[in-house]
């Protein structure tokens, strides 16, 4: 559909966020607390954080849960009796306040789960949230949408992109799909008429470090490189960069037992665990931290590129926030840049 | 079914068969007709297979699909879902999803001979192929089995190794580790590819199937090579960890191959494009 540009006023922003929750509509916003800000199921707009860089964790566990079930079991005179998850009962959801480069990674992630096999349980998820993307006046050094195809306005994956025009300013608001379209329908008084805007002018000024299509190629011959070493000696093994991550999507299958009766259920999980590839016979094809690092990279950046034709990283930059002994991953995919094979 | 992935089949298990200490085979029927009846596999493919409570854990299909109506499969005692499997008794209900994975190209070998080299709880991945070829035999040349395991009593399917033994149409050389052996027992005594040097079946015409622990599978490439084996005609099945089996979850991962999908059935030429984190 042709992108529909609107002004939405500053003071409108709260009106509209009350207008849907009037419309019953759930809406997961960022919520600081604790230092931390998260997205949460918010009842007020009062709550809603502003001025984020970036949010601590990805808004991914709103199509792809850290624990999710998958079916219950209960065992019976008869035997047993299963039943999968009812598709019917996710509910519609509103993402407001994602950035884009969280936006672009719903792709991303959802790359992974329709290769050949469709995840209809991610899917179902995921079709029921209409996102409402933030664009970007602000970066820091940890940012780096623009080295892997991004930039700070990007408007794929949002639905509705709102972008500030100046620091105290109204909004653009592009509605760029049909389910944009339809929220919008809903409070349509809010949605000005707007006469010209450039949003360039608005947007952070993130700059270029890499060029991603050499690091995917150099990565083709880089499996052996001691950088692996060098790079992921103080490597934790932690696995907080998988977790805030919005397109690691390794996960884990586990059942829950409660007498007769139980659930199976799927958690993340991370290729930097060191439990992750081990074998019933203790047979670790991955047995060293530096070979967990090198999966890591290696995926998002050569074989992900190559299978699914996504990258597997969009430059958020939280892994290295979040990082507890500061390993920085916009570094890293410089040095093995520069460094030669 | 089609909206939920991972939701796995009623199966009963139908009959129990110890095979050696902490190996047991379990033959498993659909629960419901209607599954049964859409369900299909070829030889190599696998799945998942769990105790409602305890979880999943992954094995090979090692009944061949010329036999319908059930699928086995078997394992040995290791792990949690391994041990609550053992536990089980006949007539109990588990689960079971699948299959997964690519196959052994069985149509593509007819009219050649067929060597399989196999090492201890390594032949029920094997065993699949091998009936399905001995069920289709008319369509092979010569069939040769060597199998080994640590000791006699390790040696699984033994009532199908006295059947093998017996047919005239298939060559069966079993062997046991040194020190491995019983009183009475006749094969060869000797690491698995010691006796494939000592036997040197012959490379014409022929395709190598080997499965085994990864130092049995190390050492018998390299001899394999030497009787003019081509990497192309010699094919294995990996078993790395899974949850999903369909190229989701990311632990059988290799380079840019997932086991799950990709595999789990490949060539010495394709391992050889692999880096070595398998």
């Amino acid at each position: 559909m042709n992108i529909d540009k609107r002004l939405v006023r500053k003071d409108s922003l709260e009106k509209l966020f009350d207008i849907l929750k009037q419309n019953s509509k759930k809406i997961y916003a960022p919520v600081t607390k604790n230092g931390k800000t998260t997205f949460r199921d918010t009842a007020s707009f009062s709550l809603v954080s502003t001025g984020y860089i970036q949010t601590t964790e990805s808004s991914k566990d709103i199509s792809f849960p850290r624990t999710e079930k998958l079916l219950d079991y209960s065992k019976n005179k008869e035997g047993m009796s299963v039943k999968g998850i009812d598709l019917k009962d996710i509910p519609e959801v509103i993402l407001w306040g994602i950035r884009p480069c969280d936006a672009i990674g719903i792709g991303e992630l959802g790359s992974i789960f329709n290769w050949d096999y469709k995840d209809e349980i991610y899917n179902n998820r995921s079709s029921k949230v209409t996102v409402f993307g933030f664009s970007c006046n602000k970066s820091d050094e940890y940012c780096f949408c623009t080295s892997v195809g991004g930039n700070p306005g990007n408007t794929e994956g949002s639905d509705i992109l709102f972008t500030r025009m100046g620091e105290d300013g109204d909004y653009i608001a592009e509605i760029l799909t049909e389910k944009g379209q339809a929220v919008a329908e809903i409070a349509s008084g809010i949605f000005e008429r707007l006469e010209t805007a450039d949003k360039e002018k608005f947007l952070a000024d993130v700059p270029v470090k890499f060029n991603h299509n050499e690091i995917s190629e150099k990565l083709d011959k880089f499996f052996e490189s001691k950088e692996w070493v060098d790079q992921s000696l103080r490597c934790l093994g932690c696995g907080a960069c998988a977790y805030v991550c919005p397109t690691c999507a390794c996960f884990d299958i586990e059942d829950e037992a409660h007498g007769k009766n139980g659930s199976r259920v799927r958690c993340w999980d991370s290729c930097g665990f060191s439990h992750f590839t081990v074998h019933t016979s203790g047979h670790n094809p991955r047995d060293v931290q530096s070979a967990r690092w090198r999966q890591r990279i290696m995926h998002k950046f050569s074989y992900m590129p190559e299978r699914l034709s996504v990258y597997g990283c969009t430059g958020c930059g939280r892994c290295s926030r979040a990082c507890p002994v500061d390993m920085n991953i916009l570094e890293h995919l410089i040095s093995i840049q520069e460094v030669t094979v | 079914m089609m909206d939920n992935l991972y939701m796995p089949y009623l199966m009963r298990i139908e009959r129990i068969t110890y095979e050696a200490p902490g190996v047991k085979t379990f033959m498993l029927k659909f629960v419901n007709e209607a599954d049964e009846d859409k369900f299909s596999y070829k030889a190599g493919q696998f799945g998942e297979y769990s105790v409602y409570g305890v979880g999943e854990s992954t094995f090979c299909i090692a009944s061949p699909p010329t036999r319908k109506g059930y699928i086995e499969c078997t394992f040995r005692q290791t792990g949690k879902v391994t041990n609550a499997l053992s536990g089980c008794e006949e007539g109990s209900i588990i689960g079971f999803r699948g299959p997964y994975g690519n196959v052994f190209p069985i149509e593509e070998w007819k009219g050649k001979s067929l060597l399989f080299i196999a090492g201890g709880i390594a032949l029920p991945p094997m065993r699949c192929v091998i009936w399905n070829a001995l069920d289709l035999r008319e369509n092979f040349k010569d069939v040769t089995i060597i199998y080994g395991a640590r000791t006699v009593k390790d040696l699984v399917y033994k009532d199908e190794l006295k059947d093998w033994e017996l047919r005239k149409d298939v060559k069966l050389i079993t062997t046991v580790d040194p020190g491995g052996e019983s009183p009475d027992w006749k094969g060869e005594i000797g690491f698995v590819p010691t006796i494939v040097e000592k036997i040197a079946p012959s490379s014409k015409d022929t395709i190598a199937i080997v499965c085994g622990p990864p130092v049995m599978i190390k050492y018998t490439f390299p001899v394999l090579a030497k009787l003019g084996f081509t990497d192309e005609n010699i094919y294995t099945t990996l078993e790395n960890r899974m949850k999903c089996g369909f190229g989701k979850c990311g632990r059988c991962n290799v380079g840019k191959v997932y086991v799950c999908k990709d595999g789990p059935v490949f060539t010495v030429a394709q391992l050889k494009e692999l880096p070595d984190e398998y």
